[in-house]
């Protein structure tokens, strides 16, 4: 079975980095970051993303069209809120929104 | 009619990196119970102990309250709001990470730990402006009463932050008893025992237990050794 592929959209290029880094520590995560709109919405339809993690800094207008324009394109995708920007509770929440059977 | 969960410190997640000692009353970090997620909106209680001269290295924060309570020792704190300060046991600071924020927390002593305890609990609003605020407690103001240290709103007692929640901290010597009365209604009060043994309403709890209870207005609090506790009142549904 291949990666989970994990699209992280995060308006702080810095905290970007960081969750991108953390997540492609787990050997079964890939973890693509992105800041723009437009470059969440080209490199959605790259890769077979399971998850989208929405990070800070993302007005609720850009969250609402992003969302629409990612379950338009897989109905099944998660859409999970990041909250911490770091190590803290970013395991939890990925874990969380794959459900038990990917532990 | 009340609803309450029982944490016994024995049950909390644990993480040794040697220099820190951490319990986890809710899943963090490397820590994942999928039935210990949070309390409404309380979502991080890490009992930490860092080593002397150890500490966290500069590490990013956003869209979290962030309280940190020292216990025992001095914790310093640098961010990229330009704050250095120092916090120590009768201190309470708080954080708004909102967009982003860079911070650092150090135990330069050299020859003695920290006890902290570190708090997250959700905002009501994302992306807000970083913040950062630091008091100094009055301790004879907790010594058989509630003595409020957080609240939303700037112009009250203790620290504030971006979210309906209320904590209390108390020192109760043996017998002494009173009343908790909820500040908002869909709230409940996640209570945290320092040291020694308190009885909230029938429910005993020991050091280190945490105990949830919601779905009331009010319950009372009895110690039933020379006791310190804090209580976090937060919104059920955020």
């Amino acid at each position: 079975m291949g990666k989970i592929e994990i699209l992280v959209i995060c308006r702080h290029e810095g905290i970007l980095q960081t969750v991108v880094r953390l997540i492609n520590n787990n050997p079964e995560w890939n973890a693509t970051g992105v800041v723009t709109d437009d470059e969440a919405l080209n490199t959605f339809s790259m890769l077979p993303f399971k998850l989208v993690l929405l990070g800070s800094g993302i007005e609720k207008e850009s969250e609402d069209r992003l969302c629409a324009a990612f379950k338009a394109h897989n109905p099944e995708i998660i859409i999970v809120e990041h909250y911490g920007g770091g190590s803290g509770l970013l395991g939890a929440e990925i874990y969380q929104a794959l459900g038990p059977t990917w532990l | 009619m009340a609803q309450t969960i029982l944490h016994k410190a024995e049950t909390r997640g644990h993480a040794s990196h040697g220099w820190l000692n951490s319990y986890h009353s809710f899943s963090f970090s490397s820590y994942y119970n999928p039935q210990r997620m949070n309390f409404g909106a309380l979502r991080v209680l890490n009992d930490d102990t860092v080593d002397a001269g150890m500490g966290f290295g500069t590490h990013p924060h956003d869209n979290m309250e962030i309280i940190s309570i020292p216990l025992e020792g001095d914790l310093e704190h640098k961010d990229s709001m330009n704050n250095v300060a120092v916090i120590k046991n009768g201190d309470i600071q708080a954080m708004s990470a909102g967009t982003g924020i860079y911070h650092s927390e150090y135990n330069k002593d050299r020859a003695h730990r920290v006890k902290f305890l570190q708090i997250w609990v959700y905002p009501n609003k994302k992306n807000v402006e970083p913040r950062y605020d630091q008091i100094t407690l009055n301790l004879e103001d907790r010594h058989n009463k509630l003595q409020q240290i957080l609240s939303p709103n700037p112009d009250d007692e203790g620290v504030w932050i971006h979210q309906n929640a209320w904590f209390h901290l108390g020192k109760f010597d043996k017998g002494v008893s009173t009343e908790y009365n909820l500040k908002a209604k869909g709230n409940g009060v996640y209570v945290f025992v320092l040291t020694g043994d308190i009885q909230v309403n029938d429910q005993l709890l020991n050091t280190r237990d945490g105990y949830g209870i919601w779905d009331n207005d009010k319950f009372t609090i009895t110690a039933e050794t020379d006791a310190e506790f804090l209580l976090m009142e937060v919104p059920m549904e955020f």
